[in-house]
């Protein structure tokens, strides 16, 4: 389906939950709805939905005008962060009941079929409240998925599943996006999601949609510091500096040649993602001495947190590394790896990325 | 503070048989005084009934517990002086963030000077001093549990403080600076801690030894490179890391020990090689995924298996379909028979 937001706001009384906003999603593609909680995810999602009215804007599929036609009347699967299934149907009729509803045929081949897809065969004949929160999110799915819909919804659909069960079901689930022809629409609070799905990410902050694109390109060139910071698994290293004759001028006499455009301000941000910090040296790089604050691990990575002269950065190193606190450390960076943006906020430079 | 012994089981029936009658399999382990300890594993692996024996909310039905080699099975959390600290805020609404603070060293009959002192330093810790004459009612969730773990953390004399999954409720920009908050604070006040969680940040960033639980079974024990290093288990290896280790039969390469049937090497230390280099399979990819810091390639080799490599944004990723060569065996790689580390 091609769903068209064309100018849609959405208040409630005097408080504003959508900034007017257009936004056209690629069809039969996944798209991430990616920001903070609040920032409006799931307000634009019940607007897609039909389950509230813009106050302002229109709302098209393939074309036709559905602002205003409630969510009964147009073909839209959900899934929630709450794990809903009918309580008092077994699995196989939960499964069932879209189909059912539109008295189709084969029923019991279907279900099988989505049941073998996200792994729930053999619990087709209990109730939901005898399986575990991951196979409940499950039998969700399937049900969503049999309503064969051409736009589905799923408002953080992982977030309340341990990591291993989320991991498990994420890369299960984008390959089932992937075989099917539904326009998706995923919201999320994490970057590192937002790249797994791939596909297209919608970036949004406070109400306002910021930017639309290919997830990598708006992860490699995000538009602006806001987009950097909501995009940014961890935050992105922001350090004040001045453009100079030679490219940035930092704190404690630090250099960095990077080309800027003309006529931009002098005040510039740079923005250093935590992977472009590196302990070994290569050539070209300028060093940052400092001292750990923390090295915080997460199994593939670690992530060490350095006080240094141009303010606390973050590092990610793949891998485990034990730092004890305090101790003394040498970051590297290459010149060539920084975003650099205006005072307003605006991109100037982002690394070069083939392809993008 | 105190050094906790555990040397216990837990059945859920009177006369168990088999090991699913079991919460938790007999286990023996120390928790040294002072240290930080975290419990990990997926829900249901028994962690939560672990520390709700240590703190006294469950009975053992075999073995028992000691607090600095005294038994405390038949006592009560307030006889075991412990301190907790819950998923959600566990605070009074009406009161100021001092007086939440202050509360639990009231109540102690500690001096009012010294529980001045004593929240001004905890305060500070969490970086709430400017809130401390606030009422706690007008706060934000994630203000709301600082002051938990900061009521957690107050008294000097207490056993230990035990945490369960305290930062579920906060936003994950922000889990960022109170994991950061939890381990500054350990080193500064030495209290002995234990965390269940089921995030492997959590668990890994904050204790020194982190305990790996499945089915009521402790796997491994053991710090965070010793358990990202040489998974002791295969669902150590699994668990650890995103994605986890991946696991190939040993046949499919040459080298592997006697009896080990399973090798295990971390998509981390999987390469692209030259073609028939020693130690490498070849593949063919089925994804490459731009991960923003680094590219994950997904391949399957021979017989099947599916192979996960991490690769550097300067290596020549590869595309889907494409024939690889992918090193496997290295000084990293593990081998396991019975899903038990031997090599």
């Amino acid at each position: 389906m091609k769903l068209e937001l064309q100018g849609i706001e959405k208040h409630f009384g005097a408080q504003t939950h959508l900034y007017p906003l257009d936004l056209t999603l690629v069809p039969r593609a996944v798209t991430v709805l990616l920001g903070a909680t609040q920032a409006g995810k799931t307000t634009l999602m019940r607007l897609m939905a039909g389950l509230d009215v813009p106050n302002q804007g229109r709302v098209k599929a393939d074309g036709v005008d559905v602002t205003g036609l409630p969510v009964r009347e147009r073909n839209v699967a959900m899934v929630y962060q709450q794990f809903i299934n009918y309580p008092s149907m077994t699995v196989a009729d939960n499964i069932a009941s879209p189909l059912k509803l539109r008295r189709e045929k084969g029923i019991v081949e279907r279900v099988a079929e989505l049941a073998a897809k996200l792994h729930i065969e053999p619990f087709l004949a209990r109730l939901p409240a005898e399986l575990s929160g991951g196979q409940q999110q499950r039998v969700a799915l399937a049900r969503a998925l049999a309503k064969n819909a051409p736009l589905m919804l799923l408002d953080e659909p992982l977030v309340n599943l341990d990591y291993k069960l989320r991991e498990e079901l994420r890369d299960e689930l984008s390959q089932l996006f992937a075989a099917g022809t539904s326009t998706v629409v995923y919201a999320t609070t994490e970057p590192t999601e937002a790249l797994l799905l791939g596909g297209y990410t919608a970036v949004m902050d406070a109400g306002e949609l910021l930017q639309y694109g290919p997830t990598a390109e708006v992860f490699h060139r995000p538009k602006s510091i806001r987009v950097a910071r909501a995009f940014s698994d961890p935050p992105m290293n922001l350090i004040a500096g001045n453009a100079a004759t030679l490219g940035v001028a930092l704190a404690a006499g630090v250099n960095l040649s990077v080309p800027l455009p003309a006529g931009r301000s002098p005040s510039v941000t740079v923005g250093v993602r935590a992977s472009a910090l590196r302990v070994t040296q290569r050539p070209g790089d300028v060093a940052l001495p400092g001292r750990v604050e923390l090295a915080e691990i997460s199994g593939s990575d670690t992530f060490v947190h350095v006080h240094t002269a141009v303010g606390e950065l973050v590092a990610q190193l793949t891998g485990v590394h034990q730092f004890a606190l305090g101790e003394a450390i040498t970051l590297y960076l290459a010149p060539a790896q920084v975003h650099v943006f205006d005072a307003a906020g605006d991109l100037l430079v982002a690394p070069m990325k083939e392809g993008i | 503070m105190a050094r906790i012994d555990l040397d216990l089981a837990h059945a859920y029936k009177p006369h168990p048989q088999r090991d699913e009658d079991y919460a938790l399999l007999p286990l023996t382990m120390t928790f040294d005084d002072g240290g930080a300890y975290a419990l990990l594993g997926p829900s249901g692996c028994g962690k939560t009934t672990l520390l709700n024996i240590i703190s006294g909310l469950v009975k053992p039905s075999q073995g028992g517990v000691k607090f600095d080699g005294v038994e405390v099975k038949d006592k009560t959390p307030q006889q075991r002086n412990i301190a907790q600290v819950f998923q959600f805020p566990v605070i009074y609404d009406t009161m100021t963030v001092a007086e939440n603070l202050a509360f639990p060293l009231k109540n102690r009959g500690v001096p009012a000077d010294r529980i001045k002192q004593r929240v001004g330093k905890i305060a500070e810790m969490l970086e709430m001093s400017p809130q401390l004459d606030t009422r706690a009612a007008g706060l934000a969730a994630d203000a709301k549990q600082k002051i938990s773990l900061g009521r957690g953390l107050v008294r000097e004399d207490v056993s230990a403080v035990l945490f369960d999954e305290p930062l579920t409720v906060i936003d994950p920009h922000l889990k960022w600076q109170l994991r950061r908050k939890l381990k500054q604070i350990h080193n500064e006040l030495k209290l002995t801690l234990v965390y269940v969680t089921h995030d492997q940040v959590e668990a890994l960033t904050f204790a020194d030894q982190v305990v790996v639980m499945t089915r009521g079974r402790a796997v491994q024990i053991g710090s965070a490179s010793e358990l990202f290093e040489r998974p002791r288990h295969t669902f150590v290896g699994h668990f650890i890391g995103s994605p986890g280790m991946n696991f190939l039969p040993a046949s499919l390469l040459t080298g592997a020990p006697a009896g080990a049937t399973k090798l295990g090497v971390r998509p981390e230390y999987v390469t692209l090689t030259a073609p028939n280099t020693p130690g490498a399979l070849p593949a063919t990819v089925s994804q490459a995924q731009d991960i923003g810091t680094y590219w994950l390639v997904t391949a399957s080799v021979a017989d099947g298996s599916v192979v996960r490599a991490r690769l550097s944004p300067d290596d020549v990723i590869p595309k889907p379909g494409q024939s690889v060569w992918l090193g496997i065996v290295g000084s990293h790689t593990c081998f396991y028979a019975n899903e038990e580390l031997v090599a």
